[in-house]
């Protein structure tokens, strides 16, 4: 009973709850932003990659280099420090952050979608081909819809990655879920409790997140 | 029907076809045998541009494959290719295998691309399976659910790339059935082949490939009991004495 008191007076007096749930917000909102950005950019570094053009695969592997070869945590503080200054200064630390996750996790995504191509038996191209389909239809009709069902396991593995990942983003002065731990740790001088809270949280989170890899890979099971 | 002309292949430094000249006449059925390694399939896969000549010409009804202003798209409707491991697609069910690409090559409607494919099922004998994913078929079905694909676009020659070489025994009858059927309708076949019986009986027409070159070119009696060539004789005592 005692014990219950205190975790009230931890997480509820004062409505220290709330700082929680702003946490739980932003880092939400730091990893979907980050998680469209990614998508996106790590479809165009994965075209350039299958581009068969010599210097656009080079941009393509110079960046995947670039980005898995250092801490992520740099390349944070590097955007928030070095290049949004100046005129850029007052940008959101949310946009801020959703960029540095999103070009990061870009680098991942590229390369989950190049081995899911490239994984595929290169006579499903060739039979499309020769049955008079260009490149490009053979790809939207046969080899995308076949690559897509691989992709899919590795890309939800990446967002939760990035979910996970985005609590570094304290470093650059964001308020997310682990920070408001933080928070309520000075306020309380209760260590353990914030960051048990904060842990089974990110636990809930991931937990959708399996559970909606494991329902879509259960559709898309019925053709294989 | 097909033209070749001083066709050349290399792959990197190894030169895989050596000038190859020959022409093939429609309604011509072409056995191609040969030890592996030997360029058959290479040479098939040339006829379709699926490997690029380094050097030559192909001619398909007059028209030059390497030339870059033949619309290559539509060239390959008029030549239909079934391959060793079949390459169905696995996401799509038989009758989307048949229809995808009548419909989104062709433009053929929804209603004439299945009335074409039910009538290609019941050719091969699998009406039956139309809405079954490839996963559930057999490899003969497999295959035969293959050769029905090609067919749906209706080509003018039909290329096989060693169509029975994947296959159980027992089910390399029920394909080579089908093409039977189909060189007996008067279809231009060159068939990549590891059946001497088959090329025996159905082609009229046989090559004998050795070391990127076509050594021998002969009905396949005189190929088969007379051979010219060491090489010939030599391969057909090793395929036919066992």
């Amino acid at each position: 009973m005692e014990y219950l008191a205190l975790l009230k007076h931890i997480f509820v007096s004062n409505g220290r709850y709330m700082y929680i749930l702003k946490g739980l917000n932003f880092s939400v909102g730091v990893t979907l932003l980050a998680a469209v950005i990614g998508v996106v950019v790590g479809v165009l570094i994965a075209l350039l990659r299958l581009s068969n053009k010599a210097f656009l695969e080079k941009i393509s592997i110079v960046y995947v280099d670039l980005i898995r070869g250092t801490p992520a945590v740099v390349q944070l503080m590097i955007l928030a420090n070095i290049i949004f200054v100046g005129n850029l200064r007052n940008t959101p630390i949310l946009i801020v952050a959703g960029l540095a996750f999103g070009l990061n996790s870009a680098a991942y995504v590229a390369e989950i979608i190049r081995a899911g191509i490239q994984g595929l038996d290169k006579g499903q191209m060739e039979a499309a081909r020769s049955l008079g389909m260009s490149y490009s239809l053979a790809m939207k009709e046969i080899i995308i819809p076949q690559a897509i069902k691989k992709i899919m396991p590795a890309l939800v593995s990446e967002f939760i990655t990035l979910l996970k990942e985005t609590s570094i983003v304290g470093f650059i002065g964001g308020v997310d879920l682990l920070r408001s731990a933080n928070i309520i740790t000075s306020q309380t001088y209760r260590g353990v409790e914030p960051l048990i809270a904060v842990g089974i949280i990110y636990l809930i989170l991931t937990s959708i997140f399996t559970k909606l890899m494991r329902q879509v890979e259960g559709r898309m099971k019925n053709s294989d | 029907m097909i033209k070749v002309v001083d066709l050349h292949k290399y792959f990197g430094d190894l030169e895989v076809l050596k000038g190859i000249d020959k022409e093939i006449k429609k309604g011509e059925v072409v056995a191609i045998i040969g030890p592996s390694g030997s360029g058959k399939s290479t040479f098939l896969r040339c006829l379709n541009l699926l490997e690029k000549p380094t050097k030559g010409q192909v001619f398909i009804e007059g028209e030059n494959l390497v030339d870059k202003s033949v619309d290559i798209n539509s060239l390959r409707q008029r030549v239909g290719m079934v391959f060793q491991h079949f390459n169905l697609f696995p996401h799509k069910t038989v009758l989307e295998n048949l229809i995808l690409s009548p419909m989104k090559v062709k433009g053929t409607s929804d209603a004439d691309a299945k009335l074409i494919a039910m009538r290609l099922l019941k050719k091969v004998g699998l009406v039956d399976k139309a809405n079954e994913y490839p996963n559930r078929l057999s490899g003969g079905q497999k295959q035969r659910i293959a050769i029905a694909r090609a067919l749906a676009m209706e080509p003018h020659v039909m290329l096989f790339d060693e169509p029975t070489s994947a296959l159980d025994p027992e089910m390399v009858k029920e394909v080579l059935d089908v093409m039977r059927d189909l060189a007996k309708e008067g279809m231009t076949m060159l068939i990549v082949t590891h059946e001497m019986g088959f090329a025996k009986n159905v082609a009229n027409r046989v090559f004998f490939m050795d070391h990127g070159t076509i050594l021998e070119d002969a009905p396949p009696l005189d190929l088969f009991n007379n051979p010219k060539h060491a090489r010939t004789k030599e391969f057909l005592d090793k395929v036919l004495n066992h």
